[in-house]
């Protein structure tokens, strides 16, 4: 007889009031294997993965490990049975060492006042050395966001756990940091440690992972050997209907006249960037994360930053002191963190749309018409699909990829000439990042200038009709049509890479 | 989107549950007391508990706006006395009442913008900037008065009628607090100038990414606050007759429990006018009540933090409740 599974979950339900999130979710993980867990937002992944963790307590059903029936009533039970669980947000205190982050919980178990300090930063040292190159006693706030994803993960790696879940470790990291971060996991499950990992990213799941369960409404949907499944299957099996293709159409005409030119742009992060947009074309910005890529686009949009350089839309030259005189102007910004800055998560979803320019659904004196806020809303949440029950509730009431509608029909609102958007699908299910995408298609065609910074080379290579890459705040090079591939795009991104785009050009 | 047109403010929608149950409990509790006590619904109780509240409630208005956009001021009390004995002083000195009155108004404003420039451009906190303040303007009603209320018996009896005055039956005094409940109700529910106040409120961050000048909605709040508090203090002086440099004491944390039972946040972005001032009204029923039941005033002021934290409470839960419905 064989080992039974390191992990088997049977028939588990789980219901939030009159919501039922899982009925009868399954999910088995072999000793050695990498498990992808797929499926778009609410499929019930996170709530099943809060199970195992003992964050939250099945309704029904059996959780075994090695063919025991166990119970998991608190984190610190998932952790004494061997469970490492590393989530998507990032949970670190700021304020103290990285050093002291990675070994927090071990610090708290120990029942120690104080660990000792050099000993503490030569172990989390030996912990990061594989990771990346952060230095263990800087205070984990001063990290990038990427930085700080890694450290999460070295701190699970330092609970000696047998079972490791992976809740999209990857959407902020670089694909070099990737790319690492694959190693060390199979570094990992050679030593018999399974691992659960779940990710948006086809790609990531077919170059990693030994098996994937798909979840739909809380139920299970299918196990497969990843071998035996194109990325196709998959992700029909995760919207439940056949998806026409990824991504939109490209451009197939050359594009037209120009909306946007930038000229020597330069602050503290980037310098001396040139470009331009044309009519009906979708261009991308690709380069590693830290490379100044969203400094970029913040610096043109008076968002953060004294960049110096002059902008033209449509020919004229634009002062531009603050975002407001940009939003005036027609150029908007779409921010890479949506619950951060993107949206107002309490107010309602017509407050939201309505935020950028009031005086659209306002009459004399500036007294707001609700009934012309509804009426916006209910317009452009209709053109971009918005699924939500009347524009009157919360926008935190909706689910990710609807969320991130409401952050783009905000800007939609004010009918702007150019939209400059930052990682547009982060965090968004499939079947929202194939509509967001005609969306955007839809946008250019009808003369809206499109930019779209992306860190999931894929997006810029289905997406885009050119990318532009950064590489250390510089432009490093430019790729049109076929010439956009992962290979060149990663070249010229490459910290160093700006002598070898001449060779690419 | 399903087309659910209703010609009322989104805002007013999401706080509308708040203000029905507070009429609610306002009504039972006035029922109650009508049966409890012979002396509650009569003409001088009710006119005394008004004019009880209704000057206070104008730093309620103040107060709820501050704390919408995501601020809070402690100074309101020490503010609205400075504003009295600013007043008193100039009175004293020959000044026309009515040029003291303005003119102690625009030095609230003054103070406001003193407090605003320290939060928004040198980006200290709120709480500690209206902390000190509180403690300076305290200071120079002490320093201005020596300490002694400042008698003002040759004010004009045009003056006096601010504060003491009826129209028809109503008192000056409501009359002015009813004007700047309605009309600040309707800019904050209805205004894009005030609107601006729920976004920075809501999310700063997300204000300043949707073109919102937030700093400038912050100073300007912090000012209007200090300001009403200026129109509160030149009422009070008014009514009394006289300027009392400790007047004011602890108005704060009545004022900000007022606010925050009427459904405002201390982290900015909830709130209504019509709820604060319902709150206003429910502390202060619930005092002049328990006075004439002849309750110790030491059990009111328990009575009250427990009001207080009883519908906190309740707003946490609610908020944790919508919070898990939206997960699925």
């Amino acid at each position: 007889m064989s080992a039974p599974p390191l992990l088997q979950l049977t028939d588990v339900t789980k219901s939030f009031g009159a919501i039922r999130a899982l009925r009868g979710a399954r999910l088995e993980l072999l000793a050695g294997e990498i498990h992808a867990l797929a499926g778009e937002n609410g499929a019930g992944k996170s709530t099943l993965m809060n199970i195992i963790d003992g964050i939250l307590q099945p309704d029904g059903g059996e959780i075994r490990i090695d063919g025991q029936p166990v119970r998991i009533d608190s984190p610190a039970a998932a952790q004494r049975l061997g469970i490492g669980f590393v989530h998507q947000e990032i949970a670190l205190c700021a304020d103290i060492s990285v050093a002291e982050n990675i070994y927090m919980s071990q610090t708290a178990r120990s029942g120690r006042a104080l660990m000792g300090g050099a000993e503490l930063i030569a172990r989390a040292a030996e912990v990061l050395a594989p990771l990346a190159d952060i230095d263990p006693r800087v205070p984990a706030g001063r990290l990038s966001i990427s930085q700080q994803q890694l450290v999460e993960i070295a701190k699970a790696l330092t609970l000696d756990c047998r079972i490791l879940i992976l809740d999209e470790p990857t959407a902020a990291l670089t694909e070099h940091e990737a790319q690492k971060l694959f190693a060390i996991m199979r570094g990992l499950t050679a030593r018999g440690i399974g691992i659960i990992y779940i990710s948006h990213r086809m790609a990531e799941i077919f170059g990693t992972c030994d098996r994937v369960t798909v979840m739909r409404d809380g139920q299970h949907i299918r196990t497969d050997r990843i071998a035996d499944l194109t990325p196709a299957d998959v992700v029909n099996a995760m919207v439940g209907r056949q998806l026409d293709a990824l991504y939109p159409p490209k451009l197939t005409a050359p594009p037209g006249p120009e909306i946007l030119r930038v000229e020597g742009l330069t602050d503290q992060r980037f310098r001396d960037v040139s470009f331009s947009l044309r009519q009906g074309e979708i261009l991308g910005l690709g380069g590693l994360i830290g490379a100044g890529r969203s400094e970029i686009a913040r610096g043109l949009t008076r968002l953060e930053g004294k960049a110096t350089g002059r902008v033209w839309l449509h020919g004229t030259a634009l002062e531009l002191r603050d975002y407001a005189d940009c939003i005036a102007a027609g150029i908007v910004y779409l921010s890479e963190d949506r619950k951060g800055d993107g949206v107002f998560l309490d107010l309602p979803i017509a407050a939201n749309i309505a935020a950028l320019d009031l005086r659209r659904v306002a009459g004399r004196f500036g007294v707001i018409n609700p009934g012309r806020e509804t009426a916006q809303a209910e317009r452009i949440g209709a053109s971009l699909r918005l699924k939500a029950a009347s524009p009157a509730h919360r926008v935190a009431s909706l689910s990710g990829g609807n969320q991130q509608k409401v952050a783009l029909a905000k800007l939609l609102a004010v009918e702007p000439k150019v939209i400059l958007l930052d990682e547009p699908t982060r965090g968004v299910d499939v079947g929202a990042k194939a509509e967001i995408h005609a969306i955007l298609r839809g946008l250019a065609e009808s003369g809206v200038g499109i930019l779209v910074i992306s860190s999931e080379l894929p997006e810029l290579i289905g997406l885009c009709d050119r990318v532009l890459v950064v590489s250390e705040g510089r432009l490093a090079g430019e790729l049109t049509g076929p010439a956009i591939t992962e290979q060149n795009i990663m070249t010229l991104a490459a910290p160093g890479a700006l002598a070898a785009s001449e060779t690419l050009q | 989107m399903t087309a659910t047109t209703q010609e009322r403010s989104l805002i007013a929608r999401l706080s509308g549950a708040r203000e029905t149950g507070l009429v609610l409990i306002i009504l039972a509790l006035f029922l109650i007391m009508s049966v409890a006590s012979e002396h509650f619904l009569t003409w001088p109780n009710m006119r005394a508990m008004a004019m009880a509240f209704s000057v206070e409630a104008i730093v309620v208005v103040g107060m709820t706006i501050l704390l919408i956009s995501g601020g809070i001021d402690l100074s309101v009390g020490s503010v609205t006395a400075l504003a009295m004995v600013v007043a008193g002083l100039l009175f004293l000195a020959g000044v026309n009442p009515w040029v003291a009155a303005l003119i102690a108004i625009a030095l609230c404003a003054g103070i406001g913008a003193i407090m605003g420039f320290f939060v928004t451009v040198v980006g200290l906190h709120h709480f500690i900037v209206t902390l000190a303040a509180m403690v300076i303007a305290r200071g120079l009603c002490l320093l201005g008065t020596g300490g002694r209320p400042l008698g003002l018996y040759d004010l004009p009896d045009g003056f006096k009628w601010i504060g003491i005055g009826s129209v028809g039956v109503i008192p000056v005094a409501i009359v002015i607090f009813v004007l700047v409940v309605v009309v600040f109700d309707f800019l904050l529910r209805r205004t894009t100038a005030f609107r601006l106040v729920y976004y920075t409120g809501s999310n700063e961050k997300a204000a300043a990414y949707s073109g919102i000048r937030t700093k400038r909605v912050i100073f300007l709040t912090t000012v209007l606050c200090s300001t009403l508090c200026g129109v509160a203090g030149v009422i009070y002086m008014a009514r009394f007759g006289s300027a009392q440099p400790t007047f004011g004491v602890g108005m704060e944390l009545n004022v900000i429990a007022a606010a925050v039972i009427g459904g405002a946040s201390l982290s900015g972005g909830k709130g209504s006018i019509l709820g604060a001032i319902l709150g206003a009204v429910l502390l202060s029923l619930v005092s002049s009540s328990l006075a004439l039941l002849n309750v110790s005033v030491y059990w009111q002021d328990i009575i009250r933090g427990s009001i207080l934290l009883a519908a906190v409470t309740f707003d946490h839960y609610l908020v944790k409740r919508q919070a898990a419905g939206g997960r699925a």
